[in-house]
């Protein structure tokens, strides 16, 4: 029982970015009708915002000090973190939390990053084929990533959890298992609840504000919407925008989970793009479902007891359960009719 | 022989193609690219990417997993150069022939759904395939360290036949073993024999079939025509030139590893056909031509060489001009890729046959068709 449940948890945190991802593609789909096979290269942009904020915040000053010596002899170096000695203990919290922190530079660079890229190449692909659409985004997310692997270089970058959710959080005392039965990272619980915020606040924004009225009007039939005088390709700018910054805020929290590299963009790009289809192209419930199913079942299938009955499972099980789905249920769990099915 | 009689046109290609290929060896010499390596890897990404033209040119259908059927291929070919035989000849077939199973598996599967659908799916089997041959698969195809010939292999011909030498026996062809120009010369033949096969369905009613289903498949089926069955053999065929293409690398280099079924090998053999021109006959060898070429030209390039190129200009300019230019070869190539990736697909959707068709239109100054004439974009 509580190692299902155990499964069961370690699958939501992955579930919530692959949710997010999810999102933020079904998004893109619904208003401008683009296929953004670039949607990872974000994701792995917004956790290298987490990078670079920790490099800007630990730049630190190096000087020598001749008086005190190393244990081997060499004199020793002092280095001071310009954060600390500008604001004191301040600075040292700044250090500790520069993840969840990062956030605040992530939002501005993502939402830029998602306009620049809808003005400068997407907006001249609306009217062509999809098979286009895909290849100029494959190509771009060739590019980000390999411009990321310039500057950072081709290691993984870990990042650290704050000191403060280090820990594990006791889920089974809480409902009544023997102490330090069940146990889930912090950290992880903390990434699932953020997740869960962010697609609350997306549903929110366009469900309770007139923005997201207009927007969702626009999804359904944008041409009668432009009709009535709105301005309905710069909403759709800036649903790109967003959607950038979702993509880009999981990727800036997943950092403590995956030390990020250059190429994890493609690794959850892929997986991401079987997360739509089998939650339903268009759907951004089916999306956000199907992120957390699969994200569960992969899990599940990432138990030694699963695998000794079949072997490999867990590596192929996400692929398995898509052609399951397109095979059985051809629009996904909760795709609509007509959906880019030409 | 009635299979070998063809229009005259197509007859001048293919001679003109044959002389191409077989001359590379003089041609290339002044570009400085005329040794056996690198051009039998121009002649096998030539076979993967008409192959690959053979799904994407006619059909439409833009499959992102390619590169699954090179690996198969390769391990095929390997294996029956470790049970087998050394000979050449029973490698390509039996790779042939496992990359065409794999192919209708997959293709059965993905060709149930269109468009965006099936590109998804054919990555999804292609990442498939990847992990299972680093992880589970391990025992058949040897994971991160490759699957190589080993002393101690059973190859039950060869050793029914004679006794084997010291040392690591190399692939030959009815015990002849390639050396150097050989080994290219073989791979050309192959790929004069790819290149009549795809002649052939080009100009075949199976072709225009194809053709007619690119551009109004709902049309085809509302005239009563089960297009399915055509789309599933243009695949299984495009997978058997990836096979053959995979098990080609094997008989050059005897190794077999997952880096060939990654998803960057299927991008690169979209980028070679859309850069050549998607729907040509020609197009897709230019492609992969230009893209292997550039591809070993840049990655040989170092710091010091783009110091050099950019020497005549002051040191102000040159330092940062050459600094940012760096980024853009040896390692970055990849860079350079993607961004020539963009670039075509914005300016050029058409390719380089597009371009040279375009240049020569304005040459003739002719009056462009009537409007009724043009292709209309299919709804």
């Amino acid at each position: 029982m509580d190692a299902i449940l155990a499964q069961l948890l370690n699958g939501l945190d992955k579930g919530g970015a692959y949710a997010l991802i999810a999102l933020g593609l079904t998004l893109v789909f619904g208003t401008l009708g683009v296929v953004n096979f670039a949607h990872g290269a974000l994701f792995m942009l917004g956790a290298f915002c987490a990078v670079s904020f920790r490099q800007l915040i630990t730049m630190e000053t190096v000087t020598i000090d001749p008086e005190q010596l190393s244990p081997w002899g060499a004199p020793l170096e002092v280095r001071t973190p310009l954060a600390q000695t500008w604001f004191g203990d301040f600075g040292a919290v700044l250090v500790d939390y520069s993840v969840p922190l990062s956030i605040l530079l992530a939002i501005p660079v993502m939402l830029l990053i998602g306009i620049v890229m809808e003005r400068g190449i997407i907006q001249y692909f609306y009217k062509r084929p999809h098979a286009e659409q895909i290849l100029v985004t494959f190509g771009l997310a060739i590019v980000l990533q390999e411009v990321v692997k310039a500057i950072f270089g081709p290691n993984p970058i870990s990042q650290p959890i704050p000191g403060a959710v280090r820990g594990a959080f006791d889920v089974g005392a809480m409902i009544g298992l023997a102490p330090g039965a069940l146990t889930y990272p912090l950290w992880r619980l903390i990434y699932f609840l953020f997740s869960l915020g962010i697609i609350g606040a997306v549903f929110a924004f366009l469900r309770y504000t007139t923005f997201g009225m207009v927007v969702r009007a626009g999804m359904a039939d944008r041409e009668t919407v432009g009709l009535l005088g709105i301005n309905i390709d710069r909403r759709f700018t800036i649903m790109f925008g967003l959607a950038a910054v979702v993509a880009g805020l999981a990727g800036v929290m997943y950092t403590p989970l995956l030390p990020p590299n250059y190429h994890q963009g493609m690794d959850f790009l892929v997986l991401s793009f079987v997360v739509v289809v089998v939650g339903g192209m268009g759907s951004l419930v089916g999306a956000v479902a199907a992120g957390f199913l699969l994200g569960i079942l992969q899990s599940f299938a990432s138990m030694n007891e699963v695998k000794q009955v079949i072997p490999g499972i867990d590596q192929i099980i996400i692929y398995l359960v898509a052609v399951v789905i397109l095979l059985v249920r051809p629009r996904g769990l909760l795709g609509r009719r007509g959906m880019m099915e030409s | 022989m009635d299979i070998l009689r063809m229009p005259r046109r197509d007859l001048v290609t293919f001679v003109l193609f044959a002389v191409v290929v077989l001359a590379m060896p003089v041609w290339l010499q002044p570009l400085g690219a005329a040794y056996p390596a690198l051009m039998q890897k121009f002649v096998i990404s030539a076979i993967f990417a008409i192959g690959f033209n053979i799904l994407f040119g006619l059909t439409g259908y833009l499959s992102f997993g390619h590169a699954a059927f090179v690996g198969v291929g390769s391990y095929a070919a390997v294996w029956s150069f470790k049970l087998l035989t050394m000979d050449v000849l029973p490698a390509i077939v039996f790779a042939v022939l496992v990359s065409g199973l794999f192919a209708l598996a997959i293709g059965y599967v993905s060709l149930r759904r269109s468009g965006i659908y099936f590109s998804i799916l054919t990555l999804a089997f292609a990442q498939m395939c990847y992990n299972l041959a680093y992880s589970v698969l391990t025992p058949i195809t040897n994971g991160e360290t490759s699957l190589q010939l080993t002393l101690n292999d059973p190859r039950i011909i060869d050793r029914a036949l004679a006794t084997p030498g010291a040392g690591l026996p190399s692939p030959s062809l009815f015990g002849n073993v390639f050396s150097g120009l050989e080994g290219f010369y073989f791979c050309a033949v192959v790929l004069l024999i790819a290149f009549f096969i795809t002649l052939k369905i080009f100009s075949s009613p199976f072709g225009m079939m194809l053709r007619a289903i690119k551009s109004n498949q709902t049309r085809m089926n509302y005239t009563g025509f089960n297009t399915r069955p055509y789309t599933l053999t243009a695949f299984v065929i495009s997978g058997m030139f990836a096979g053959l293409a995979g098990a080609l690398f094997a008989v050059t280099d005897p190794l077999a590893g997952t880096e060939r079924m990654q998803w960057t090998a299927s991008g690169e053999v979209v980028l070679m056909t859309i850069l050549g021109g998607v729907g040509t006959l020609i197009g897709p060898v230019i492609g992969a031509w230009l893209i292997e070429y550039f591809e070993n030209i840049f990655s040989a390039f170092n710091e010091n060489v783009v110091q050099r190129f950019f020497s005549f200009l002051p040191p102000e300019i040159a330092d940062p001009v050459s600094a940012i230019a760096s980024k853009f070869v040896g390692e970055g190539w990849n860079l350079t890729l993607g961004l020539l990736f963009v670039l075509v697909v914005i300016f050029l959707p058409g390719g380089i046959m597009e371009g040279v068709r375009r240049i020569g239109a304005l040459f003739r100054r002719s009056t462009p068709p009537p409007a009724a004439l043009r292709p209309q974009p299919a709804e």
